[in-house]
């Protein structure tokens, strides 16, 4: 509404660029007061589309903020607000898109996940929070908004893994999330105080320019930045810091991993693509403050240990949370690739995109195990065996999912990783998209058991399905014609990506 | 836009029938398969371009635009047809439709999603015989392997799985070779190519702006490019030595999804060396014209012997793909307007008699459960009509005259016999006849074990005649290979016109 009155009254105030992150917070708030007036709440069907209202209204608005070049150079350039701590722009915009349609996806599978628990408005807010959270972490300019937003984003999170309170996986999903979680906010904290004590200031572009005078204060600087580097390896689920993943993935309820593992994951980016760029920008570091070397490093190892790890699981969603973190891997190449005068905007770019596509193919993947976790079949490869026959449906949406994610044409996935491969040659690394590939043609392996499970061996005699949960199959199938349609499609989303990437250099 | 229209009806047909019930999904399908098999004829009977669609000359029902701008190589949603093409989309077409009738009586399982992935692969199908980009090409190309993956591995006899993975395996390694072999040709051509368009790569590589890359130098790369490629598109022909996928898959895969792989998804490779290999570096493959020559003997020798020693009627069919696929690589390899374009009738040809052949023995194993010569004698007694289009097939498969099956090996015995690419092309041409020989001998033998004799069976089955909706696929089968036998211009004057191109500037005839 406030955006049809303003295309009449001129430009919008500078503050409403915030919008999509202010929908997200007000909803959940919305969802307390909802609470707390009828605290015994159990209609589901109220909170879950309220909570997916509010996210694809988010939604709507950040998709029309990037059409319309809201931040872009288009309309002016970036649009910084709060004396420069966070600054909406393309990106933030491309990064909030990924945040809030995912979120939508979660909150309308949770309606049948979570019915039958108690605390539901809290379930549905803490996700909108979480969202909030991720939405100020792709807009933080300076690291203490990126430090608080990401404690925003993290600390809901840390619940909602919790949030089966009586299984006793969850709880300890939970706790190891948690530990690893405030273990990696210490180290990241630590960071920012170093990189303060280096350059004298926290927002992104004053660092960059007082880089010259940090002289003799490079070891300083170096210890800063790799300590940083920590902190968004924890939120990506990147090599060191992935151990919580595969836990809190298995542990969570199953919407919760699909937002943590795409949502959270691709915030983590977010943070790690303005923070590294625009901080430290290549070419004006001094030497021996070489992140790009350890993006490299830990762009290899972290594809590598993801798919070799995901390929001897036997729990499927043990397996989706290793893929996970080499999906991390794969998008890490994003900053990886980059080369002072190359062209990094296009590899930025691809990595954005592979990110989108990733947000809808994952969460998909992961909501399809909340709906078999909700007809109670089991959790390795064997439970899956015969669910073909079952409920086809479903599992045609979860063999997109697996094939797009293993890269496969012709689905979504396959141009996202080969823009991505392509843009690493353009770079000059060729060997980082070789890697990239060596992996992405090994993970077909562990991907295809699923599929291979779900139709082809037969059907314990035993299994039984329960009825079709509307919201879950809603999602499922949502995400699936997501992923389809990111093919045909997929030329506006890296031309926007690229094109928004662009203003980052 | 006719293709794209052609291609979203397959696509629409096969998500009604996948998520129709399972009762009436089989007449369901056969019902919407033939509004491609109508699509495919009209365009047939308005097609007048001519010329190779790779070498500047018409492309009919063509549709170009960027569909992903990407550094300097744009990706084009570019389709059309020209002479090679159009054959294979109308024999997909029709193929499936067939294919699907033959599915009926066997398919009793989950029928919906059978006849659902049926449909899916067609519409792949055409996609790779219309697709003009790489990129587009490399899309559907892979897309065809993973529903032929679950037909044989669900559908499939006892040892599906195996079949299925091993087929899925091999050719997916194959893929793999043959990507990288082309794109090493793209990056190699560097600025001179702007798109993964084929007619700009092929004009450019037949106008020798290959550069050096990855250390390699021009002749070199091309000489490596060709060979990976030869190689990945070789496994799917497929060619002695990487044919060893090719009988598991056959023998455990459902009939209808047989017909499918032998029909239409072998020609997939043939056509690909055509189009990628013999079209777009035609000096690298008749520097190689002895070992490529070689490789297509043995493919007929080896595999008609193969065929000999088998007792499963299904691996004797197989087998003798095998052995025909020789013989197109060996037209192909000859350089010459009937070689060349012999290979490519004869690619209709074996897909209809194959087709057909497959069929056959797929409607006497649903009647006595098993295809071992030993376990049956005199089957003619009480299968007359279902025998007798069987004998008619394999008739057509030996090359009687006034069925396709002989105007293809005809035509590509003339071109390979008059070939000049290598002194020695007689003397492979005559060998590879003796192929024939061997073919007559083997069918002959096993007809005469099975059809005919006096009546016997070990098995509990009621040995009858097949029903109606099983015998007419077959009869439409003999039908289409005696007409395209008695006038093979129906396609051959468009493949010849594509051919030519080929030919000339490459210095053949």
């Amino acid at each position: 509404m406030a955006g049809a009155l303003a295309l009449q009254s001129g430009p919008l105030p500078d503050w409403t660029a915030v919008s999509p992150a202010l929908i997200l917070a007000l909803t959940g708030l919305l969802l307390f007061v909802i609470d707390s007036i009828d605290s015994d709440s159990d209609n589901t069907v109220l909170l879950a589309g309220l909570s997916t209202v509010g996210s694809l209204f988010a939604f709507g608005v950040a998709g029309w903020f990037l059409v319309e070049g809201t931040g872009q150079a288009a309309t002016g350039g970036a649009i910084s607000l709060y004396g420069d701590a966070l600054v909406v722009d393309g990106m933030s915009l491309f990064f909030t898109l990924i945040f809030t349609i995912v979120a939508a996806m979660v909150c309308i599978a949770s309606l049948d996940y979570v019915a039958e628990q108690r605390h539901q408005a809290e379930f549905f807010s803490l996700v909108l929070f979480a969202a909030t959270g991720m939405t100020l972490m792709s807009m933080s300019n300076s690291l203490a908004t990126a430090f608080i937003s990401l404690e925003l984003a993290s600390l809901p999170s840390y619940a909602l893994v919790a949030y089966l309170k009586d299984n006793r996986g969850s709880v300890e999903a939970a706790l190891k999330y948690f530990l690893i979680g405030a273990l990696s906010s210490a180290v990241f904290a630590f960071g920012i105080s170093l990189v303060y004590a280096a350059t004298g200031s926290l927002l992104l572009s004053d660092i960059a320019s007082s880089l010259g005078d940090a002289d003799g204060m490079t070891g300083i600087l170096g210890m800063g930045v790799l300590m940083l580097l920590g902190g968004f390896a924890f939120k990506t689920a990147s090599v060191p810091f992935h151990f919580w993943a595969p836990e809190a993935y298995e542990g969570a309820p199953a919407p919760i991993s699909a937002f943590l593992s795409s949502a959270s994951k691709a915030a983590g980016f977010a943070i790690a693509f303005r923070v590294f760029v625009e901080a430290f920008p290549l070419g004006q570091l001094p030497a021996g403050v070489d992140w790009v070397l350890a993006f490299q490093v830990l762009a290899v190892v972290t594809m590598t240990l993801g798919n070799f790890a995901a390929a001897t699981q036997e729990n499927v969603k043990r397996m989706l949370a290793y893929s996970s973190i080499g999906h991390a891997g794969y998008a890490l190449i994003g900053l990886a690739a980059l080369t002072a005068g190359g062209p990094n905007a296009n590899v930025l770019g691809a990595s954005m995109a592979h990110l989108l596509v990733y947000g809808f193919m994952n969460t998909g993947a992961f909501l399809f195990i909340a709906l078999v976790e909700y007809w109670g079949v089991g959790t390795t490869f064997e439970d899956y065996n015969g669910l073909g026959a079952r409920a086809p449906m479903a599992c045609v949406a979860m063999s997109v999912f697996m094939f797009s994610l293993a890269g496969l044409p012709p689905f979504g996935g396959f141009f996202s990783k080969y823009v991505l491969f392509y843009s690493a040659i353009e770079a000059g690394f060729w060997w980082l998209a070789a890697v990239g590939a060596v992996n992405s043609a090994l993970s077909l392996f562990y991907y295809s058991r699923v599929v291979k499970a779900m139709w082809i061996e037969d059907a314990a005699p035993t299994l039984e399905l329960g009825s079709k949960p509307v919201g879950l199959y809603t999602a499922v199938i949502f995400a699936a014609v997501g992923t389809l349609l990111l093919l045909p499609a997929f030329q506006p989303v890296i031309e926007t990506a690229q094109t928004v990437a662009t203003a980052l250099f | 836009m006719m293709i794209e229209a052609l291609m979203a009806v397959t696509f629409a047909a096969a998500l009604v029938v996948f998520v129709a019930p399972d009762e009436y999904a089989g007449r369901l399908a056969a019902a919407l398969s033939l509004l491609p098999v109508v699509g495919s004829l009209l365009m047939w009977a308005q097609y007048d371009a001519s010329g190779n669609a790779l070498l500047g000359g018409d492309i009919a029902f063509e549709t170009d635009f960027v569909w992903l701008s990407l550094g300097n190589l744009d990706v084009h949603w570019f389709v059309g047809v020209d002479g090679i093409s159009l054959p294979l989309l109308v024999l997909t077409t029709i193929l499936t439709t067939l294919a699907i009738v033959s599915a009926w009586t066997p398919i009793d399982v989950r029928q919906s999603q059978f006849y659902g992935l049926m449909l899916f692969m067609e519409a792949n199908l055409l996609g790779v015989f219309t697709a003009l980009d790489f990129f587009v090409w490399f899309v559907f190309w892979e897309a065809v392997l993973v529903p032929m993956y679950f037909l044989i591995g669900i559908w499939g006899g006892p040892r599906r799985k195996y079949a299925a993975i091993k087929f899925f395996v091999y050719t997916n390694i194959a893929s793999l070779v043959m990507f990288i072999g082309f794109i090493a040709l793209v990056f190699g051509l560097g600025d001179s190519v702007s798109s993964m368009r084929l007619p700009e790569i092929a004009q450019a590589l037949r106008a020798d702006q290959l550069g050096s890359f990855a250390g390699l130098s021009a002749d070199a790369l091309k000489l490596v490019a060709f060979v990976a490629m030869f190689l990945g598109f070789a496994v799917k022909v497929p060619v002695v030595p990487l044919h060893t996928w090719l009988p598991d898959a056959h023998v455990e895969a459902p009939t209808p999804a047989s017909v499918m792989l032998a029909g239409v998804l072998l020609k997939m490779g043939t056509y690909a060396l055509l189009r990628f290999n013999f079209t777009m570096m035609p000096d690298v493959a008749k520097a190689l014209v002895v070992p490529i020559a070689v490789i297509a003997v043995l493919s007929v020798i080896y595999g008609a012997i193969l065929a000999l020693a088998q007792q499963d009627l299904k691996r004797i069919v197989a087998y003798s793909s095998v052995s025909s696929m020789g013989y197109v690589i060996l037209g192909l390899v000859a350089y010459t307007t009937y070689g060349v374009g012999g290979a490519t009738f004869q690619m209709i040809a074996h897909g209809l008699i194959s087709g057909l052949m497959f069929m056959a023995v797929g409607v006497i194993y649903n009647t006595t459960h098993t295809r071992m010569l030993g376990d049956m004698s005199g089957i003619a007694d009480r299968m007359p009509v279902t025998s007798g289009i069987f004998v008619a097939g394999a008739f057509g498969y030996m090359g009687l005259p006034l069925m396709a099956g002989f105007a293809g090996e005809f035509f590509i015995f003339q071109g390979s016999f008059q070939s000049t690419v290598h002194s020695a092309m007689p003397l492979f041409t005559a060998a590879a006849m003796f192929g024939i020989v061997i073919v007559a001998g083997y069918l002959l033998s096993a007809m005469q074990r099975t059809l005919f004799g006096p009546f016997r069976f070990d098995g509990d089955y009621e040995v009858t005649e097949a029903a109606f909706h099983d015998v007419a696929p077959l009869a439409v089968l003999l039908l289409l290979v005696i007409v395209l036998g008695v006038d093979p211009d129906i396609f051959f004057t468009m493949i010849q016109q594509a051919v030519n191109p080929i030919l000339e500037t490459g210095g053949g005839l």
